[in-house]
Parts: structure tokens; C-alpha cells; sequence
């Protein structure tokens, strides 16, 4: 254990702004990115859907016209 | 009578096949990623001693390295999919090569980021024109490219062919980064771990290292499949078997 206190923990020595800089961004990427894989996934499968339903609606009216 | 299937990973290249144990593996990888990152910034922050020469901030190093790798390994897995898929042809290696994409970009955009705040209290510049830091920046416009272009390019069979090509061209410059140190005399510190050599770091610090870089490895693979997982379904959207998870979604919702 290296430190005697949260608040020397958090300070790292006076490089605080660097060191937690540099792990804030990654793992503030790595949310964003996961948020983003999900919601694309919702997305796809949503307008999928529509377009499913679309053709099927246009074939059963193909199929009352004949 | 049933004849018993026999096992083959190559059913796996099937986008039928596969959709279902990427889907059924990603959370597990996921899992172990968290897992893993948690040990890992354990042993970095509490258990390995201050830096001699650095004091505190070389901490950086337990995310800066593994980003680094990360972002030099994913280009050379997309580069190996694209160029199983330019050869055998198979669909499923494309959109693996598109799903990695991301994911290595984000990963290389960490590398410079957090080498630029590694850089500054180091070497008193947040950016210098050096080999390995130029060659690093080329990479991340390499990810760039590859996004824009196989998104630009509307017919799948082209997009995936124009991709490859570029991915491929693009690998040469992975050597270029990774022996930048020993070609150029730079700024930037040589390898601190070595396959020859015994390592020079402390074992602690080697091991919070070694952990992260396995927690980066499995949190790719998760979003991987789940990114692919989304490719899929786009490019086989007129199959039957699509249909049914669609409508299956459609009744879970």
C-alpha cells in the first residue's frame, strides 16, 4: 500500500490531472462505446421489423388483388 | 435414423451458425473484461511501488500500454479477416473485419491520448513529431479511413473488397509502429517488455500490466460480437432464419 490517505490517493503525487485524465477519457470511450453498440443493435432490429412488416403487408395485398 | 453431427468450427463461418454464439458469448466476455480490469487497476494502484525515476504518474502506463497493443493487434486481426475474406470469399470475414473497426480506433485514440498526458510532465511536450508517435497518429487515420470508406461504398461486395485493400496496405505500417523505438533514436521510451530480454519493469507492475492488456483482449472480443451481431442481421435481413429473430424480438418487446 503506497498511500496514507484517500486524499493522497486521489492527488498521485501532484499528477492527478494526468494520470486520472488519462483514465477518465478511456473509460468515459469505453461507456460511450458500449452505449453506442447497444442502442445500434435496438436500432437495427426496430427498422428491420418495419421493414418486415412492410412486405408483408404488401404481399397479402398482391395476394387479395390476384 | 439421425446421423450425429460432427463437431467443426467452420460451421461457426456460417452468419446463421454464428449469430447465436456470438450473442450467447459476448456477456461472458464482457464479464470477464470487468473482472479482469478490476484486478488490474487493483495491483496498479494499490500493490505496485512509485516509479524511482517517474514518481506517480507513469500509473498511466497500466492503460496507455495495453491501448497501444490493442490498437496494433486489432488492425492485424481486421487485415487477417480481410484477407481470409478477399481468398475464401466468405461473408462472415468482412463483417468481422468492419465490427473490429471501432473498437481499434477507440483503442488507438487512447494510446495518444493518455501518451500525451503521460507525455507532457515526462518529456514536457503533449506532442512531438517523433517515429513512433507519427506513426501511431497514421493509425488511427488508417481506422478512420477504413470506417468512411466501407460505409461510403453502398454495394456490400464492393465496400468489403475496398476495405480489405486498405486494411491490408495499411498492416505494413504495424512493424513500422512496434519497432519505431529500435529503428529511431527518439523521444519515446524503448520496449518495456521484451520477449528476449528479461523484463526491466518491477514484477508488480509488469503483472497490473499484463492483466489490463487480457481485460482490453476480452472487452474486444465482447463488442466485437455484439457489433457483428448487428452486421448480420443488416446483411441477411432477407434470409428466412432472420425473419424468425425478428419476429421472435418482436415478441419479447
Amino acid at each position: 500500500m503506497n498511500w496514507g490517505s484517500w486524499s493522497e490517493f486521489w492527488s498521485m503525487g501532484g499528477s492527478a490531472f494526468f494520470v486520472w485524465g488519462s483514465y477518465g477519457v478511456a473509460f468515459a470511450l469505453i461507456a460511450v462505446e458500449l452505449v453506442l453498440v447497444l442502442r445500434r443493435r435496438k436500432h437495427v432490429i426496430h427498422r428491420l421489423q418495419k421493414l418486415r412488416r412492410a412486405a408483408k403487408a404488401t404481399a397479402a395485398r398482391k395476394e387479395i388483388r390476384q | 435414423m439421425e446421423t450425429p453431427q460432427r463437431f467443426s468450427l467452420f460451421r461457426y463461418a456460417a452468419p446463421h451458425m454464428f449469430y447465436p454464439l456470438a450473442g450467447k458469448m459476448a456477456p461472458w466476455f464482457l464479464a470477464i473484461a470487468g473482472v479482469l480490469t478490476l484486478i488490474g487497476l487493483y495491483l496498479g494502484f494499490f500493490v505496485a511501488p512509485t516509479d524511482a525515476v517517474q514518481g506517480e504518474v507513469y500509473r498511466v502506463i497500466f492503460i496507455h500500454v495495453p491501448a497501444a497493443w490493442m490498437s496494433m493487434f486489432v488492425y492485424l486481426v481486421m487485415a487477417f479477416w480481410s484477407a481470409v475474406g478477399v481468398v475464401f470469399n466468405t461473408r462472415l470475414s468482412a463483417m468481422m473485419a468492419q465490427a473490429l473497426a471501432p473498437t481499434g480506433a477507440m483503442f488507438c485514440f487512447v494510446a495518444l491520448w493518455t501518451g500525451a498526458l503521460w507525455g507532457r510532465p515526462t518529456w514536457g511536450a503533449y506532442w512531438v513529431w517523433d517515429a513512433r508517435l507519427t506513426s501511431q497518429l497514421l493509425l488511427l487515420f488508417l481506422y478512420f479511413g477504413f470506417i468512411a470508406l466501407t460505409r461510403a461504398i453502398e454495394d456490400p461486395r464492393r465496400a468489403d473488397r475496398a476495405g480489405a485493400i486498405l486494411s491490408l496496405v495499411g498492416a505494413l505500417n504495424v512493424p513500422v509502429i512496434y519497432f519505431s523505438v529500435k529503428w529511431w533514436n527518439t523521444l519515446h521510451q524503448g520496449a518495456s517488455v521484451s520477449l528476449t530480454k528479461a523484463p526491466s519493469m518491477a514484477t508488480t507492475m509488469l503483472w497490473s500490466m499484463l492483466v489490463m492488456a487480457l481485460a482490453a483482449w476480452a472487452y474486444t472480443i465482447a463488442v466485437t460480437l455484439w457489433r457483428v451481431r448487428s452486421l448480420i442481421l443488416e446483411r441477411e435481413r432477407h434470409t428466412e432464419w432472420v425473419g424468425e429473430v425478428l419476429d421472435a424480438a418482436g415478441e419479447r418487446a
